[in-house]
């Protein structure tokens, strides 16, 4: 399902945190959302998510303006996992997991053959499957992280939005996730990752969208996009985009004074 | 093995099931103890004006209001995920209260037996229009606990005024009796005049089962599920203020209740907020039932208020929840 943002803006207080973007995601590609600290990315993934409504422009879900998706319609079409991994009360792995059928449930319906088994296959492809039973709180950061990305998952989503989903999981888990996120947009799915992590989204992003400031600074394939000169005008690193291995990578050199 | 938290839980069915069932022993104890000695068997005119008259609205009132302080702590613990939070937050049991001592102060309560429970609803229903319009439809959680207490703080001043300027040594007296919070002695008329709107603040705060579940994930991840948090603040605020300004009105303020149950039993629920909401209402109504046969039991050695018992079991309850979770934030 396609997203598609044009002329976005947004103030949050005083300060303009958008201004002007031009956005598109595909269906069936991996979309990366990149940029220093403070350039937007999450308030982007926001208002993409319908969570944020932007000061200027149009955010569109399938060709559908966004405001004109009901609620419930829309939370079954797109996931979105926030940045925070906020889980409140000792519920378990698969309690929190089965949240993600939430919009699929009609009001007091309890777990159908197809809740089951789509919180099964997102606990089993983030790796959990054997912590199902265990309290969250009492996990570590990264399993928690994963519960929380099955969680997302189980929602079984056209378009996925995930924001810094790699974040705080060890190397193993982290490709053990791209793999997956790889799978699911070649399954013709939409999946839009906002992350910092650059040799992730020189790897298996089919899609660069690099922000500084509220604006675009290019986008496209990652070769275009992860030019020396744009990492260094926006990052203010020297910083080279190669392959080692056949595999794409960025070394990050130093930093420009 | 290690102690697993979700262990103690039961499937949602058995829990209700059990609580159902402990709530209507706890209404048959409640119909069949008192001072008279009669038993639930009893029959003739004698029967008829205990049961009716007396034990009856006593244990349909203890019911109603158990249920309502027991399923209004939940969903507002739910709501700010917090588990400290308890009815009287919303501001509405003091404001219940201001009305109710407005009407004995004025002495309208002499005149009519109804202005009590009438002063005390209008009370409740300023208060919350008072939260409400302080905290505003968009403000979070804090927001929404800020307003509250200013409206207690404004409530409580209040009624201390009221008590200060009562010329009538016997209006003090009712007044403080009033507060204290009672079962005994309330007729139906008075359950009448309160019962829809504990029914109707119950129905809404039953609605936000969904909500408090996806709300675990925090706001954004709920409103990415699909959840409208408005609606569901909306429904948590009047909920409560309607169902527990109404009780209030016609018992008085019980305390701790709304704390307590919805606390003993989040293990038994895996911890689920929104399964929660039922069991506490069960939980609450055997709760103040259970509490209410206690007082009559010990009657002719003690005459116990039930607002007085409950905050004698609260508070200590409560002191042990701050060092618990003091001890989970210890580093």
């Amino acid at each position: 399902m396609r997203i598609e943002a044009h002329g976005l803006s947004m103030r949050l207080g005083r300060r303009e945190v958008l201004r002007g973007l031009e956005f598109v995601a595909q269906a069936g590609e991996m979309t990366a959302v990149i940029g220093p600290n403070g350039a937007g990315k999450t308030t982007l993934l926001k208002v993409l998510a319908g969570l944020l409504v932007p000061s200027a422009g149009i955010v569109s879900l399938g060709g559908l303006p966004l405001t004109d998706w009901l609620p419930r319609a829309r939370a079954r079409a797109l996931a979105y996992l926030p940045q925070e991994r906020v889980t409140h009360w000792a519920l378990s792995a698969r309690a929190v997991v089965a949240l993600g059928r939430l919009p699929h449930q009609p009001m007091g319906a309890g777990e159908s053959p197809a809740d089951t088994h789509a919180i099964d296959a997102a606990l089993a492809a983030m790796d959990i499957g054997h912590l199902a039973q265990r309290p969250v709180p009492e996990m570590s950061g990264g399993e928690r992280a994963r519960v929380l990305v099955a969680r997302a998952l189980a929602q079984e989503p056209a378009a996925l939005l995930a924001d810094e989903p790699a974040a705080g999981l060890d190397p193993a888990h982290q490709l053990a996730l791209f793999h997956h996120l790889t799978a699911l947009a070649s399954a013709g799915r939409t999946v839009v990752v906002a992350l910092h992590d650059l040799s992730l989204a020189a790897r298996f992003c089919h899609r660069i969208v690099l922000l500084q400031a509220g604006r675009n600074v290019a986008a496209g394939a990652a070769a275009e996009v992860l030019q020396s000169e744009h990492l260094a005008a926006v990052y203010g690193i020297a910083a080279q985009y190669t392959r080692i291995e056949g595999i794409p990578v960025v070394l990050v050199a130093d930093v420009l004074p | 093995m290690r102690d697993i938290p979700g262990r103690l839980g039961l499937e949602p069915g058995h829990l209700l099931a059990a609580l159902a069932v402990t709530a209507a022993l706890a209404f048959i104890m409640s119909l069949s103890v008192g001072p008279s000695g009669l038993g639930i068997d009893a029959t003739g005119e004698a029967r008829t004006l205990i049961f009716h008259e007396i034990r009856l609205p006593r244990a349909v009132l203890g019911a109603l209001a158990g249920g309502t302080l027991g399923l209004s702590g939940a969903a507002l613990q739910g709501y700010l995920r917090n588990p400290l939070a308890e009815p009287s937050l919303v501001g509405v049991s003091g404001g219940a209260a201001l009305g109710a001592v407005l009407a004995i102060h004025l002495g309208l309560s002499q005149l009519w037996a109804l202005a009590l429970p009438i002063g005390g609803l209008a009370g409740a229903a300023v208060a919350m229009l008072a939260v409400v319009a302080l905290a505003g439809a968009h403000g979070g959680p804090v927001t929404l606990i800020l307003a509250g207490l200013a409206v207690s703080s404004i409530t409580t001043a209040l009624i201390s005024l009221a008590l200060n300027l009562s010329q009538n040594p016997f209006a003090s007296v009712e007044m403080v009796l009033w507060m204290m919070g009672s079962l005994a002695d309330r007729s139906l008329a008075q359950l009448w005049i309160s019962a829809p709107f504990i029914l109707l603040g119950g129905a809404l705060l039953l609605t936000v089962a969904r909500a408090l579940d996806a709300l675990t994930l925090g706001e954004d991840a709920a409103s990415s599920l699909g959840i409208d948090l408005r609606r569901t603040r909306f429904a948590v605020v009047a909920g409560t203020a309607l169902s527990v300004g109404a009780a209030t009105a016609v018992t008085g303020i019980i305390g701790f209740v709304g704390l307590i149950v919805p606390h003993m039993l989040r293990p038994l629920a895996k911890y689920r907020p929104g399964l929660l909401l039922p069991a506490s209402l069960l939980g609450g109504a055997a709760m103040l039932l259970v509490a209410d046969v206690a007082l009559r039991i010990v009657q002719p050695w003690v005459e116990l208020r039930i607002g007085v018992l409950t905050a004698l079991i609260g508070a200590p309850f409560f002191v042990w929840l701050v060092l618990r979770t003091r001890a989970e934030l210890a580093p």
